[in-house]
């Protein structure tokens, strides 16, 4: 038996760099601390392997929110890959606000491999962003939606 | 135009380039179609007046590939656009001959019917030796006439300058059309709330009818196959489905060639539904200008283009919401 | 013959309305494209053409042919319905309604296409005539009289007023309809009016281009003509002229994943792009002047062979005013008489 609920669970894409981010993600889970199901993590090489077209993309299929996470600056494990991420990911996030989607559904942030409690912490508030913000209407093809 | 032509007849027949690429005349006094003259005697039909708008830079690419030198004519905008491709080895600057040719603002023959004028059968005032002030249009509805500024494309009311970036020798003179600040639009769409900006977008867009000739025509668009023509890409690159997937193609066109497009204005030009999608080129460039420094792609053939390059204490992407 | 005056035509448009659906040209954002008639839409009935043809009224850019979803463990699939409402299409012109008429031949020969021809038997053509054609226009090089256009109803707009005269039983119904907004009114204002666009017409640059040469029988001439070769170099490969052409008619069928199901659709394709008519095996236009020769070949040689000499171009000019490269049937024309057409 299912319980019927009205309640918005939103849809978050989380794309987590192999070498930092998502070993930051397994050491959250490893240490137990919670953060929500929505959350769906995509793992990536690196932050520099995710284009702008993966990030509409996720929004077309239905996401709602979408977070980038890669080492920090300086500790990428090309070196260099998530500078020019860093660089692409601010271009795409002002053009999204510029044709009028709320700016926070996009987020970057840097989580290395230690840093379990800041990956919970930050999808904990990247969630409840989206929660405040509601379902995304703006993005997202149509014929997905029903 | 004769000095041109003269000069383009004196290359061909001392064998120094194998063709001419320049323009030839239309069969209605304002469409002259882009065209390579490999005779002197087929430069009868050449023409250069203000109706040739188009940006010769892309058709080196495929210039590039032919046996021996091609003079190609590049007003001053359209140097930067053949800069930039050296820059991304898609043309052979030993292959290409430049004649940098003057330029006192191009047309857009559908302003001047937006103005009323139609049935046009003739054009005084497009040479471009005039003063080029006033255009006089002989139509089956009688004479008509308007301002040459008024029918001039968008583009050149931003001029960039009547500097050639690159050439071989400069024929004509060329004059800064310049009367419009450069940024102006997009700064007033940035001041909108976002929904005013959803629903300004929504509408602009929703003309878009997926020929791709924005995307076809750019210089800077030169990928052998593109990402919209993927057979595996399961949104149709010609289908007008769904209202996102114009959003999509136009953020991600003008995304392709961030920090590489010269802002040429090839894109406003040939859309014939008149979208301006120069807003969307110029938000980057904008952003560019602002977050990593002025920067103006084909100015030169060597400099890194933005976003290939960075500096350790680039701003973080929060910085978007933080400026509001 | 009615009339009604011109500052009654959003009357007569709201009393349309309230029935069914009415198409006409509406201006956009500085654009005049057909639309769906609504209150305050920005009715523009005084420029010649729409930048799109109207035949997206009967044949649309996209549509839905089927939807396949997954029900418990079965997979369901769900036609799309057949279009069940009448419409009116208002103000299209004489070339815009021949162009139908070519799509008809396309469309409603066996197998008839049932989209396509639940469209037709619910739609009322109201065409208005070109009041002042201009230098793009050449419908008279393929039979088209913009005086008088033919279809359920034909109008002229002459000093304020639209003069509205019924030529089908649709278009009698369509007149019953709104009787109440119509008053009676004499031809002879008309045939004035008509007398006055044909002499424009005759006046215009393009309509003394001949069409000799251009038959099925000189297929293998034409297609291996080394004009061509020339011809198509400044073209762009985009698809403009086929997207605004009011006959093109290849389309794609494609599917879209929506994560749930898949929708089946048809989309407008072009003889332009390089994936068409892509099959298993590759592509049988491997370049651009294949492509370029096609678009050509199908309206000028292969569409008359297969039709008793109806070409599929109706003059309209919209090629000839929107190709970027100023690309254009009357110059491919042009060329080949310039040519003598024998090589």
């Amino acid at each position: 038996m299912s319980i019927e609920t009205n309640e918005f669970r939103p849809k978050i894409v989380a794309f987590c760099c192999n070498w930092c981010s998502y070993a930051g993600a397994d050491l959250a889970g490893s240490s137990r601390l919670a953060y929500p199901a929505d959350v769906k993590i995509i793992r990536v090489p690196c932050s520099c392997r995710v284009n702008p077209m993966f990030i509409l993309r996720a929004f077309e299929k239905g996401a709602d929110g979408v977070i980038l996470c890669g080492c920090h600056p300086g500790d990428c494990h090309y070196t260099t890959g998530n500078y020019y991420a860093r660089r692409r990911m601010t271009l795409l996030f002002s053009m999204l606000d510029y044709i009028g989607v709320e700016n926070g559904r996009t987020r970057v942030e840097w989580v290395s491999a230690a840093e379990g409690v800041k990956f919970s912490q930050t999808m904990n508030e990247f969630v409840e962003k989206i929660h405040s913000l509601g379902k995304n209407v703006r993005l997202g093809d149509l014929r997905c939606k029903n | 135009m004769q000095e041109l032509i003269n000069r383009a007849k004196e290359l061909l027949e001392s064998g120094e380039v194998a063709r001419v690429l320049g323009w030839k005349a239309g069969d209605l006094p304002y469409n002259p179609e882009p065209a390579y003259f490999e005779k002197a005697e087929d430069l009868k039909d050449f023409v250069y007046n203000g109706f040739c708008g188009a940006n010769l830079s892309k058709y080196m690419i495929e210039a590039s590939k032919l046996e021996g030198k091609t003079m190609v004519c590049l007003k001053p905008c359209d140097t930067y656009s053949f800069n930039q491709l050296i820059k991304e080895h898609r043309v052979d600057r030993d292959k290409a001959y430049i004649v940098g040719v003057g330029c006192k603002g191009k047309l857009d023959i559908e302003k001047a019917k937006k103005l009323g004028i139609k049935g046009i059968e003739s054009v005084s005032g497009a040479e471009m030796s005039d003063a080029c002030d006033t255009l006089t249009f002989q139509t089956i509805y009688g004479e008509k006439s308007c301002a040459y500024a008024d029918a001039m494309l968008e583009r050149c009311h931003v001029c960039k300058g009547k500097d050639h970036m690159i050439y071989d020798e400069i024929i004509g003179e060329s004059r800064d059309t310049k009367d419009a600040e450069r940024f102006a639009e997009v700064e007033m769409i940035e001041a909108m709330s976002p929904a005013e900006k959803f629903a300004f977008f929504q509408e602009e867009l929703s003309k878009c009818i997926r020929c791709n000739a924005c995307r076809n025509v750019c210089p800077a668009c030169s990928c052998r196959k593109c990402v919209f023509d993927s057979t595996k890409f399961d949104s149709a690159q010609k289908a007008n489905v769904d209202s996102f997937e114009e959003k999509m193609f136009h953020v991600i066109r003008a995304f392709h060639v961030a920090g590489r497009c010269t802002d040429c204005g090839e894109c406003s030009r040939v859309c014939p539904q008149g979208i301006r999608l120069h807003l969307f080129n110029r938000k980057y460039i904008k952003d560019i200008n602002e977050l990593y420094g002025e920067f103006q792609a084909g100015a030169d053939a060597e400099a890194r283009g933005p976003l290939t390059n960075f500096t350790f204490d680039d701003c973080e992407p929060s910085i978007v919401a933080e400026r509001g | 013959m009615y009339k009604i005056a011109k500052e009654n035509l959003s009357a007569l448009f709201q009393m349309i309305a309230g029935e069914q659906e009415l198409y006409l040209p509406v201006n956009n954002n500085g654009q005049v494209n057909f639309a769906a008639w609504t209150e305050g839409a920005n009715v523009d009935l005084d420029t010649l053409k729409s930048v799109k043809s109207p035949k997206d009224a009967f044949f649309p850019q996209s549509e839905n042919l089927y939807t396949v979803t997954k029900e418990n463990k079965k997979i369901k699939i769900e036609p799309e319905a057949l279009k069940d409402q009448n419409f009116v299409v208002f103000g299209m012109k004489a070339c815009d309604v021949k162009g139908v008429e070519v799509l008809d031949k396309v469309f409603l020969v066996d197998p008839v296409d049932t989209f396509y021809a639940a469209r037709r038997a619910h739609g009322t053509i109201v065409a208005l005539a070109c009041h002042e054609p201009e230098e793009t226009c050449f419908c008279k090089v393929f039979g088209v009289d913009a005086a008088e256009p033919v279809a359920d109803v034909a109008t002229w707009m002459i000093d304020g007023e639209l003069y509205w005269k019924a030529l089908t039983e649709k278009g009698e119904a369509l007149t019953n309809a709104v009787a109440s907004l119509l008053v009676d009114a004499d031809e002879a204002k008309v045939e004035a009016e008509k007398e006055a666009i044909r002499g424009i017409v005759e006046k215009l640059p393009y309509s003394d281009l001949s069409l000799d040469g251009w038959n099925g029988d000189v297929l293998l001439d034409k297609f291996n003509s080394p004009v061509w070769e020339e011809l198509y170099k400044p073209c762009l490969a985009c698809g403009t002229c086929t997207f605004v052409c009011p006959t093109c008619q290849c389309y794609d069928i494609k599917d879209y994943d929506t994560g749930h199901g898949v929708k089946r659709y048809r989309c407008w394709d072009s003889c332009m792009y390089s994936d068409f008519t892509m099959m298993a095996h590759g592509n049988n236009r491997t370049s651009q002047m294949q492509r370029f020769r096609q678009r050509f070949m199908h309206k000028l040689v292969y569409f008359p062979a297969n039709n008793d000499g109806m070409y599929s171009c109706v003059g309209c000019g919209r090629c000839v005013e929107k190709c970027p490269s100023a690309l254009n049937i009357v110059k491919v024309i042009k060329a080949f008489e310039n040519q003598g057409g024998e090589m």
